[in-house]
């Protein structure tokens, strides 16, 4: 991988208050307050944009062309430059970030939604599977993500106590943060859902959106105090069927980081996409987190977990610490696909003037 | 840390493989995965090159709804050699064959990678896409008996502006229907299609007939992308990108100009501006556009510059567009005779590509050098084309 040709960085973040409904709200109005919040933190209006991306997904909206009522949401008139992916908005991230490496604008607005609460998620999430084999039997997310606990317990990685530190680790950091839905220390662990996974073990069920804005070189430092600097960013994806895959592994996620020179230099913080408790235990191996390194600080997915929105969080979590000055050099990390099969990694650095 | 200049960054991007399936109504004898293995193959057997060459995959499809799977690229990963890469999936309506090449040309264009596959597929048997288009959603006008119902009105409004005889849509697809029978990868073979047949076809949504409509297709399109390094390397004749660009308007605003929306023709100014075409209707040879009803030839003629607002439809009469015209439209047959959805978009750019390639066969323009491919979808408001040559660009 090459180094970028341009300097971008994340200028700007928010996102929703995340919960479990959000029956009186259409997606459009959902997701409205967060673009006008990135938008006036940076005085920016909708005409003044580049490029705009979106991630979302129609199965989750139970309608064809769902982005396209989101799109009437931010004023596209006149027209304006913009893409879509039927994915978590981490990738649109990834779309805007190789738009403004051409030269072809210098601001991009990113955002995403998803609303989980009109359907069961779990049953859902199996259309995502391979269609003639795997998704007529209906196994859902969270039994694979048992699958995956199982087979990294009998591996030796973890046991059922570890996980549930991981999980009250998780929402006790997110007692600090006034958007997620599940926080404090007194979550509790809860039955099996699936066998070795608790209620604890699991993300809550909830709808979401979030924005991001990026520019590109001096725009961004006129945009932002401290802007968080893209030094690399790349993902990659892993073979479908989990019969061919080592679940207690990630080389998707290490070969992402790698690429986007995480390695390099020790990070100070890691948001890690990781919706379930075991599957922090495969990407702190995977991407050679430390101790010393402060992992999801915002509780992460654990604690607010809106579908097609929680990678692009990460990212936007990540570069926040930045902006705030508690990060200097931070990794964020975006998942998509049964038992993490592909992932995005982006290193994130504050500059000192 | 310093900003650079601007477009010295851009690296020029290169067509250097084209592939694509027989389209049919129903591919039973493949997989989805084994549907888009064939064309990814295909294009790969085109360049000459094989799977390990490939940095990135970026794939497109429009709605998951019209074979029933949620993100099917997460299952396709396997089958498009994507196990350990980048693999990128767009949506963007319609369009979203041409936006999908657009997107993977950025990743060659801002030099993240060298060699990119890009696919578009639909394998409309699976599911059925008028209903998948057609679920009730609460609150929300529905879109009823799918995308014919839409359209007509703004193909009646656009004959009402401009006094078209009615025959013109009959016309267009004649012509396109007789070119496709000169394209071996077209869906549509109708032997012996007359033009009095076409006029006599039952009208569905008035006034489009059904013969103006155009099918539904099982089908993939691939190309692969790739940088100055690798064209040099191409066995055949690269087809250079000379400009590209996507442009979004709103669904239902009031004053949207439904017969020429003013997206399309920022998004075809934009095109023009990167490949400094100053007279489209003189300096590009041909156009490969999205037509799914007959009459947005005419339509589209307008709103890419290449006549006068109320004038498409005379170069439509006067047999302009023909296959051997002034200026060809859709020399593959189009979309009136093959469509993939999701496909649709990529094979009228993966069609310009092969026309400034010379490898168009059959449907070749004599010295095509310059040729304009097109998508649109949603309610007219999603736009994507490119403009490619024989030539390099020279900045």
């Amino acid at each position: 991988m090459r180094p970028p040709i341009r300097d971008i960085a994340v200028v700007a973040f928010g996102q929703t208050d995340h919960r479990r409904t959000s029956d009186e709200q259409s997606e459009v109005e959902m997701l409205m307050p967060v673009l006008h919040e990135v938008l006036d933190a940076t005085g920016l209006k909708t005409a003044d944009i580049g490029f705009t991306c979106s991630g979302s997904s129609d199965y989750l909206a139970g309608r064809a062309f769902s982005f396209t009522m989101a799109l009437d949401g931010v004023g596209a008139w006149p027209p304006i430059c913009e893409s879509h992916v039927e994915t978590d908005g981490a990738w649109a991230l990834y779309e805007a970030w190789t738009k403004l490496l051409t030269g072809e604008a210098d601001t991009a607005l990113v955002y995403a939604y998803g609303k989980s609460s009109p359907g069961s998620v779990r049953d859902v999430l199996t259309r995502q599977l391979d269609p003639y084999y795997v998704a007529p039997l209906w196994p859902d997310s969270v039994a694979l993500a048992a699958l995956q606990a199982r087979a990294l317990i009998d591996a030796g990685d973890t046991d059922e106590p570890a996980l549930a530190r991981i999980a009250v680790r998780s929402r006790r950091a997110a007692a600090g943060n006034p958007h997620a839905q599940l926080r404090g220390p007194d979550v509790p662990v809860g039955d099996y859902v699936v066998n070795p996974l608790r209620t604890g073990d699991c993300p809550p069920i909830g709808d979401g959106a979030a924005a991001v804005i990026l520019a590109a070189g001096d725009r961004a430092r006129e945009l932002c105090e401290r802007p968080a600097w893209i030094r690399g960013i790349d993902h990659r994806a892993e073979a479908h069927s989990l019969g061919v895959r080592d679940l207690t592994d990630s080389p998707s996620a290490r070969l992402a980081a790698e690429n986007a020179g995480a390695f390099e230099r020790p990070v100070d913080t890691a948001e890690l996409h990781a919706p379930f408790t075991a599957q922090e235990v495969v990407l702190r191996k995977a991407l050679r987190i430390g101790d010393g390194v402060c992992v999801n600080p915002s509780g992460g997915p654990l604690a607010a977990n809106p579908i097609m929105a929680a990678g692009l969080i990460r990212v936007g979590e990540a570069a926040a610490r930045i902006h705030r000055g508690d990060s200097r050099r931070a990794l964020a990390h975006a998942t998509s696909g049964p038992c993490l099969q592909q992932n995005l990694v982006a290193v994130l650095e504050g500059e000192d003037r | 840390m310093t900003d650079t200049t601007k477009t010295t960054h851009k690296e020029p991007v290169a067509v250097v493989g084209i592939g694509q399936t027989k389209h049919v109504a129903a591919r039973r004898d493949v997989s989805i995965a084994g549907l888009v293995r064939e064309a990814a193959r295909r294009a790969l057997d085109d360049a000459e090159l094989n799977w390990p060459d490939i940095d990135a995959v970026v794939i497109g499809k429009a709605p998951d709804f019209f074979e029933g799977v949620m993100m099917p690229e997460l299952y396709l990963a396997d089958a498009l050699g994507a196990v350990g890469k980048p693999m990128l999936r767009v949506h963007t309506a319609g369009s979203v064959g041409g936006s999908t090449a657009l997107v993977a040309a950025n990743l060659v264009a801002s030099r993240v990678h060298g060699t990119v596959l890009t696919l578009a597929f639909e394998k409309q048997s699976e599911s059925n896409a008028m209903w998948g288009l057609s679920l009730p959603v609460p609150f929300q006008q529905p879109l009823l008996a799918g995308a014919g119902g839409f359209f007509a009105p703004h193909v009646r409004a656009y004959m009402r502006r401009t006094g078209a005889p009615d025959t013109v849509g009959s016309l267009v697809a004649y012509k396109d229907r007789r070119n496709a029978l000169k394209n071996p990868y077209a869906h549509l073979h109708e032997h012996d299609i007359t033009l009095e047949k076409v006029q006599a076809s039952p009208m569905l949504w008035d006034p489009v007939r059904y013969s103006e409509t155009c099918p539904s297709s099982d089908g993939a399109c691939a190309m692969i992308l790739t940088d100055r390094a690798g064209a040099a390397r191409s066995p055949r004749p690269p087809a250079w990108m000379l400009g590209g660009a996507m442009r979004s308007e709103p669904t239902l605003f009031a004053g949207k100009n439904f017969v020429s929306p003013q997206a399309g023709k920022d998004c075809a100014a934009d095109v023009y501006r990167q490949a400094r075409i100053t007279d489209p209707r003189r300096e590009i040879d041909a156009v490969e556009m999205y037509v799914p009803f007959s009459w947005y030839e005419p339509m589209w003629l307008e709103n890419l510059g290449f006549a006068d607002e109320g004038e498409g439809w005379k170069l439509t009469e006067a047999g302009v567009t023909e296959l051997d015209g002034d200026l060809p439209v859709n020399m593959s047959g189009g979309v009136l005779s093959t469509n993939p959805i999701g496909a649709s978009g990529m094979i009228r750019f993966a069609e310009a590509a092969l026309q400034v390639r010379g490898q168009a066969g059959e449907h070749q323009v004599e010295g095509a050098r310059k040729v304009l491919g097109h998508a649109y979808g949603g309610g007219s408001q999603f736009f994507s084309m490119w403009l490619v040559g024989a030539e390099p660009p020279t900045r």
